[in-house]
């Protein structure tokens, strides 16, 4: 059975969310089942975690047909680390959703199909079929366009068709870029692919599909000229929604970045200083968008934009110690991002409004949250010893190694203006008088609610919150496990080895 | 609406006709083109006909469940289809189980079978939770 550990954590989710549509229409029943079952798949990604930290990478035929016809799942220290703090992510974003989203969108399938996105984010990280890979991201997207249109406010439906639209383009272009690399190798066994590519006589072509995948990815990751849907779309879901698709969505273009370009087109430079141009334009442009922005979600939309360069970067300077800076960011960022966004809704609940120019005087008002609300936003710009800044060191050292000056210089224009913005949106938010506000008569305020709704509010961000002081003052752990996954990345021979059992 | 003696005369003659072939559809399905997806659309073709000539109301009657309801249930068959070979033989999820004895009509049942009945379900329960929203907004 411990073979099988590895599909564990999709059976939950899958299971979960069948479960929960029995129940449809009971909200309450919802509500606490979504939540025991994310405290389970806590539970088994834990397991699974340091299984694979002690046993290597494990992999799993579906259907019992052997690789390279048969779909591999393949769970190393890289898949399993995901799984786990998509598990993180999903429980705190699951309490937030029993406080915070309205009845009348619970009504409508709200949680099944938030753990159909689980799923297929578990099922993203997890697999080892490019095609499968495919169909993951499908999964991801179909939730994705029901959790953002949930509710049908105008605003929402302007955002989801622009969000609808890139991603179906995404897909189609992803799905391309499968059919030529299929044309080419005749395999889509991801491990397999790796040996078919490298003998292809025919240089220009892998190229070209390498750039069509990186387009394909680089729409969903958000990066430099493809990112305009993720601003325009990300402000307007429920606030529990955009945590997820903060913390999470993009992260998964940005996996499928480093699997396929650390896996399957390795030795290209050509490849890696195209990476290397839309690393830098993507944190100078991110960061210089989210600088004149006045809503809190839209700053944080383009600071995802800006902090996804960071990881790009990491994959373009393809040297060990850059990778293991890009998923030390990867890792202190889906944290962050997912925490950062329930943290908007718990200003919104308190003042009934997320324009920076109205608020003010949260700290006056309510210290300790504020306090709370301290850890994320400073954990994000990375003093020290929080955890956004020693993924950069990392990353500067492998820009200084490999004389990469303009990289260097955009990674701290990065980090100095996203310090800008925090600490602008720190005195405007916190510190500023408070304004007066017409009180909102049929608004759910902070302080007329229960302790129960509002410990819906607190938990998770104190929980995410305690995560990301672990990973600052831990960083030591997560430099180990970064190490170790970069190291399983660069020399990507175990990784065949796992999956075509070369070696017995 | 006002639907012609025809349609209604003919409907309730096709209903039964689809469904069965619906089912003989899903079961020819594993070596021979059908299948649950066919077969799925098929007979809630036959429940769509029988509401455009005898109105909603009384297709709701026919099928007793709401259609919504088989999404969970196929889903979970379908589910346990898959499950079934790693609870049982600690098996890869998915691996196809064949009994060795053959069934009369059927051939050699496996849990593909299970599987398909499953994905039956949900397309059938999909395509008529959409299409009877549909026409209760209109």
């Amino acid at each position: 059975m411990t073979q099988q550990l590895i599909l564990y954590p999709l059976f939950l989710q899958m299971a979960i969310s069948i479960i929960l549509m029995f129940g449809w229409s009971r909200i309450r029943f919802q509500k606490i089942f979504s939540i025991f079952g994310s405290t389970l798949s806590v539970i088994l990604a834990i397991v699974l975690f340091n299984y694979i930290w002690q046993n290597g990478t494990q992999t799993i035929q579906a259907g019992n047909w052997e690789a390279p016809f048969g779909i591999t799942f393949v769970a190393d220290s890289l898949a399993a680390t995901l799984v786990l703090l998509t598990a993180i992510s999903g429980l705190a974003v699951s309490i937030f959703s029993a406080g915070s989203v309205l009845r009348d969108r619970l009504r409508f399938g709200y949680f099944p199909i938030f753990h159909f996105l689980l799923l297929g984010l578990n099922g993203a990280f997890l697999t080892g079929d490019i095609f499968n890979l495919y169909v993951w991201f499908e999964i991801i997207i179909i939730s994705s366009f029901v959790l953002i249109t949930i509710g049908g406010e105008k605003a929402q439906l302007e955002g989801a068709v622009k969000y609808f639209t890139l991603n179906i383009l995404a897909s189609m272009i992803f799905l391309t870029a499968i059919a030529v690399l299929y044309g080419i190798t005749g395999s889509l066994n991801m491990a397999d692919l790796a040996g078919q590519v490298a003998a292809v006589e025919n240089r220009g072509l892998v190229q070209i599909t390498a750039v069509l995948f990186l387009i394909g990815f680089g729409i969903k990751a958000g990066v430099f000229p493809l990112y305009f849907w993720l601003p325009a779309s990300y402000h307007t879901p429920p606030f529990a929604v955009s945590a997820i698709f903060g913390g999470l969505l993009t992260k998964v273009g940005v996996y499928a970045l480093i699997r396929v370009f650390t896996l399957i087109f390795v030795n290209e430079p050509f490849l890696n200083n195209i990476i290397m141009v839309i690393a830098i334009l993507t944190l100078v442009s991110g960061g210089i968008g989210a600088l004149v922005q006045n809503n809190m979600r839209k700053v944080f939309s383009y600071l995802i934009i800006c902090h996804i360069g960071y990881m790009i970067a990491g994959i373009g300077m393809f040297t060990e110690i850059a990778i293991a800076g890009a998923i030390f960011y990867l890792i202190h960022d889906i944290i962050v991002k997912t925490n950062l966004f329930m943290l908007s809704g718990v200003v919104y609940r308190i003042t009934g409004t997320n324009s920076m120019r109205d608020l003010g005087g949260i700290y006056a008002k309510y210290p300790k949250i504020s306090l709370l609300l301290f850890i994320p936003l400073f954990s994000l710009v990375g003093i020290p010893p929080l955890s956004g800044f020693w993924p950069k060191i990392n990353l500067i050292k492998a820009g200084f190694f490999g004389e990469n000056y303009i990289t260097v210089a955009a990674i701290i224009f990065a980090s100095f203006i996203t310090l800008v913005i925090i600490a602008k949106m720190w005195a405007e938010v916190f510190w500023k008088d408070a304004k007066e506000m017409p009180e909102r008569k049929y608004f759910g305020y902070y302080h007329k609610m229960t302790n129960l709704k509002r410990s819906q509010f607190i938990v998770p961000v104190a929980m995410l919150s305690i995560v990301s002081l672990y990973i600052g003052f831990g960083a030591e752990h997560i430099q180990e496990l970064s190490a170790r996954i970069a190291d399983e990345l660069v020399n990507s021979e175990g990784y065949i080895e796992a999956v075509l059992k070369t070696k017995n | 609406m006002r639907t012609t003696i025809i349609l209604k005369t003919a409907s309730n003659y096709l209903l039964p006709v689809l469904l069965v072939f619906s089912i003989f559809i899903l079961l020819r399905g594993h070596y021979l083109p059908g299948g649950g997806f066919v077969g799925g659309l098929i007979a809630s073709i036959a429940f769509i006909l029988h509401s455009f000539a005898n109105g909603l109301e009384k297709t709701k009657e026919l099928l007793i469940v709401h259609p919504g309801f088989l999404l969970p249930v196929g889903l979970a068959i379908s589910f346990m289809a898959g499950l079934a070979p790693v609870i049982f033989f600690d098996m890869p999820f998915m691996t196809g189980l064949w009994s060795h004895d053959t069934v009369a009509i059927l051939g050699s049942v496996g849990s593909a079978l299970f599987f398909d009945i499953g994905v039956y379900l949900v397309v059938n329960g999909v395509t008529l939770t959409i299409i009877f929203t549909i026409s209760e907004s209109a």
